[in-house]
């Protein structure tokens, strides 16, 4: 009773939307329609939703859709890359790629037929998921990038989404899927430029195939004052390999949820986070590794500095289904508190039912070691720079494993202008 | 040939248990079924003070106002409240002067138990306080515990004659609000043990609680409730068994441990409700609330090895109230045929300087679900709290489950925290290794689950290592020589 009685936030929050523009199939809009209908916002009760509240978000009355201002986004981050501007969710082919090579397939989803488009919704499921139904049935655009069979893709594509204006909802959809024995490196940009009150909400499915090698890297840097979910649903084929790498540098609220299925046997998974909190920002990581198939090996990594009065979420799951035996699964999930503020919540987690495995996790909490420090420091080293060392070193191993050098540089950037932090 | 794990599985599953039987003792039953008149006729027969009834009154109240929790990992029919008997006590429950007094039939089952108070007074010197159903039965060495002033007794008992003691600490450790089975409990406690250790006193000798659900149809709530005073120092066990039935009886207890400034309690449990059988037909629903409060300088430890019950959902849990107060958890939990184990602990960290140690060892065989479920929670005044947390499992036959669900909150930055699980099954390589030196793979499984749980064993008192040895060895039969 008292739900019906009491206003629904979250149809409140979608009336200021516009419908999406995209020829989905009816179902998949039917469902997500359902969805929002019977659902809200969640609440801190919902397990998944424990540590993280999105009032904030809710509270965004959104701006109607408005001309995009189509100027260059100063956030490059490989300029040889395949390189597909978003802003607000909108396509920009003027800042975007023309010439594609032979063998891939990448078009904004505006310009999808209906079978392309009915790939989507696939492995995202709208039930119970509100900010996937809402993505569904309010989507803006988002990129469609198929790579054929036995392509060995030399040029990275770069997806920059930039975020601009006020009370802007940008919801965000992409769509990736490697053949058979091909390789490939995608970069996902999320930007923000004067905006404020923004929220992007991006959902991606990736369908890695068979023998196919995909690495994903995915840099957050959308301003403070600006609120971002993701929403990352991965299937892996048998014999493929899959590597996402991902670094929230910045933004009030982030939300990543990142679930791969590994449904082949033989599969590798990897699994790379860094976020850098300060401030009041709320960065919140659920990642799940479901295995399904035998003879598989995941191995996951994230790392956190957080500072001044931020929070940090890990909730990392790994399942291990019956008969997925010969499964080597590793989790790890170390943190810095720099502040007496900082706030960590971590909840690594295993579900294992079967039983010729490997399976650990680890996680840990602590602050930077202050022998360590006068170690440094008796050596000459300024206090400011001994530190800075230290969080160089906790974060280096993390941030070894990213091994394209363009990234690297980027990212090295974004910790000098923002934490000052020289390595 | 050698002996293989699927034999052993079948070996395991062919397990029967040994503490089966039922004693023929006539009882005094309150009808089926739970209203205020069945708390108004508990408390009456037990003579209780106002305030007691008032405060059971309240309790169920509130548990009528609660649902049952659902987040647990394990899956089980919901029993029926109204279906059950909630006051059964040995029908001469009248007070014992002495051993002498007590029933044969009730001293024959203490017997097979292996508590025999006789030998155990003699041998062991161990203080025992037995409860069968719901009423305490027998409290051995009263009288000597008497001169250094340590109160040892049933909880009713407590409440006549230490009514303030009882009144000041009961439900200031777990509140009547705080889950549905406390407010249960809360509302319909029939006894269980008390504890009192005064001020600098070392309790001479280990205290003992023995329960046991006796009776068909009826339900065990009891309450411990132990407290140890500035600077003292007390180890106390707690065993329970039950007999085979089909029907699934619920167990809901509620055990508050309070140790003041520079106190220690060593708290250990050896859990062998009965499990159901091997299709997964009856056995003890274990829906236990165990939490200790930590004053200053005070250390809390809890061991438990547990081997029975078809559901169990138990968290013995400290808070680290005082500065320099430490907490520690040892577990075994060992789950076979359809059992469904979901236990853990939770370190609250409020004082400054404050430890904590978990240590969690699950092995699951047969088509059991065994999880570990766990909170470190570090509060903003706990600088320099330190925790170390260790949850390792291990997997017997491909039809069972291990999970682990440790919840990490730290809001101090000079706090450590450290945790750690692993899942596995027996390493080939370490059976091979054993083989080699001629040692048969049977002995090998016993040698190497004997090994993994050690930590754990060797933090029980001797009587209990001793135990809790034997019970391992029947719950993995065939594996374990």
């Amino acid at each position: 009773m008292n739900e019906i009685l009491q206003e629904n936030k979250l149809t409140a929050f979608i009336n200021n939307l516009s419908p999406t523009s995209l020829n989905f199939s009816n179902e998949l809009l039917q469902s997500a329609t359902i969805s929002l209908l019977t659902n809200d916002f969640p609440t801190t009760r919902k397990e998944a939703w424990k540590y993280t509240r999105v009032g904030r978000i809710a509270a965004i009355k959104a701006a109607p859709k408005s001309a995009i201002s189509s100027s260059p986004t100063p956030f490059t981050i490989d300029s040889n890359a395949l390189t597909f501007v978003f802003e607000n969710g909108e396509f920009i082919p003027s800042l975007s790629s023309a010439i594609i090579p032979k063998g891939i397939s990448i078009k904004s989803l505006s310009f999808c037929d209906a079978e392309e488009l009915s790939q989507i919704g696939k492995l995202a499921k709208v039930d119970g998921e509100i900010f996937t139904a809402m993505n569904v049935a309010y989507a803006n655009d988002g990129l469609f990038i198929k790579i054929a069979d036995h392509i060995i893709l030399e040029q990275s594509i770069q997806i920059t989404h930039i975020l601009r204006g006020k009370n802007n909802v940008s919801n965000f959809r992409n769509y990736i899927h490697a053949g058979k024995f091909s390789k490939a490196h995608i970069i996902q940009g999320y930007f923000s430029q004067n905006a404020t009150h923004c929220f992007s909400n991006v959902v991606t499915e990736i369908v890695t195939g068979e023998n196919a090698f995909l690495t994903i890297d995915k840099i957050q840097y959308e301003e403070m004052g600006n609120f971002h979910v993701a929403t990352e649903e991965v299937q892996q084929d048998k014999n493929s390999t899959f590597t996402i790498n991902t670094l929230t540098l910045d933004g009030t609220l982030v939300r990543n949820n990142l679930t791969i299925g590994v449904t082949g046997v033989n599969c590798t998974t990897n699994l790379n986070g860094v976020y850098l909190l300060k401030e009041n920002q709320h960065v919140d990581n659920h990642t799940i590794v479901d295995h399904c198939a035998p003879n598989c090996e995941s191995h996951e990594l994230y790392k956190g500095v957080i500072d001044d009065s931020a929070t940090a979420v890990f909730n990392g799951k790994v399942f291990v289904r019956k008969d997925s035996q010969k499964i080597n699964a590793f989790q790890s999930n170390a943190n810095v508190l720099l502040s007496d503020s900082a706030t960590m919540n971590s909840k690594p987690e295993l579900e294992i039912y079967a039983d010729d495995v490997k399976c650990s996790h680890g996680s840990t909490t602590g602050q930077l070691d202050d022998e360590a420090i006068f170690y440094l420091r008796a050596r000459g080293i300024s206090e400011k720079s001994a530190r800075h060392l230290m969080v160089s070193a906790f974060i280096g191993d993390v941030l070894g494993k990213i091994e394209n050098e363009k990234v690297l540089e980027f990212t090295h950037s974004i910790l000098k202008d923002r934490f000052g932090w020289e390595f | 040939m050698g002996y293989t794990e699927n034999e052993l599985a079948k070996d395991l599953e062919n397990q029967e248990y040994k503490f089966g039987f039922v004693t023929d003792i006539e009882s005094d039953k309150a009808p089926i079924g739970l209203d205020e008149s069945i708390i108004r006729f508990i408390s009456n027969k037990k003579e209780e003070p106002e305030w007691l009834l008032e405060y059971r009154l309240k309790a169920f109240e509130i548990w009528k106002s609660m649902t049952e929790p659902s987040w647990a990992q394990v899956k089980y029919v919901q029993p029926d409240f109204q279906a059950i008997t909630y006051y059964s006590a040995p029908k001469q429950s009248k007070k014992y002067e002495s051993w002498d007094d007590v029933d044969p039939e009730m001293k024959a089952t203490m017997a097979k138990l292996g508590i025999s108070m006789e030998e155990q007074k003699r041998l062991t010197g161990v203080a025992v306080d037995f409860v069968m159903d719901s009423v305490s039965v027998a409290t051995s060495f009263k009288s000597k515990l008497k001169e250094l002033g340590i109160i040892f007794c049933s909880f009713s008992e407590a409440v006549q004659e230490f009514p303030e003691l009882v009144r000041k600490h009961m439900g200031t450790v777990v509140p009547m609000t705080d889950n549905f089975y406390a407010a249960l409990n809360a509302a319909v406690f029939t006894d269980g043990s008390f504890c009192y250790i005064p001020k600098g006193v070392r309790c001479p000798m280990e205290l003992s609680t023995y329960f046991r659900i006796n009776e068909g149809g009826t339900g065990q709530f009891e309450r411990t409730l132990v407290v140890a005073d500035e600077g003292s120092y007390v180890s106390y066990l707690e065993g329970c068994t039950a007999p085979q039935r089909d029907e699934n009886q619920l167990h809901a207890a509620v055990v508050e441990l309070i140790a003041l400034e520079d106190a220690e309690i060593k708290y250990s449990t050896v859990q062998n409700w009965y499990p159901g059988d091997k299709e997964g037909k009856g056995g003890i629903y274990n829906f236990v609330t165990k939490r200790g409060i930590c004053e200053r300088n005070a250390k809390i430890s809890w061991t438990q090895v547990e081997t029975g019950s078809a559901v169990t959902w138990k968290y013995p849990s400290c808070i680290l109230k005082g500065d320099n107060s430490i907490g520690e958890f040892y577990s075994v939990a060992v789950t076979n045929n359809f059992q469904q184990a979901d236990t853990g602990t939770k370190m609250i960290h409020l004082g400054k300087n404050t430890k904590s140690t978990i240590i969690s060892k699950g092995i699951s065989a047969g088509k059991s679900q065994n999880s570990y479920r766990g909170l470190v929670q570090i509060h903003k005044g706990a600088e320099n709290a330190r925790n170390f947390s260790q949850c390792d499992s291990l997997l017997m036959g491909d039809t069972c489950g291990a999970h682990t669900f440790p919840y990490i909150e730290c809001k101090n930055s000079s706090a450590k925290i450290e945790h750690e699980a692993t899942t596995s099954k027996i390493g080939e390589d370490q059976i091979f290794y054993c083989l080699q030196r001629g040692i048969s793979e049977e002995k090998a499984i016993s040698l190497i689950v004997n090994g993994y749980c050690k930590e754990v064993l060797n933090q029980l008192p001797m009587e209990f290592a001793v135990e809790a040895q034997k019970l391992l060895a029947i719950s993995l039969e065939g594996s374990v020589g």
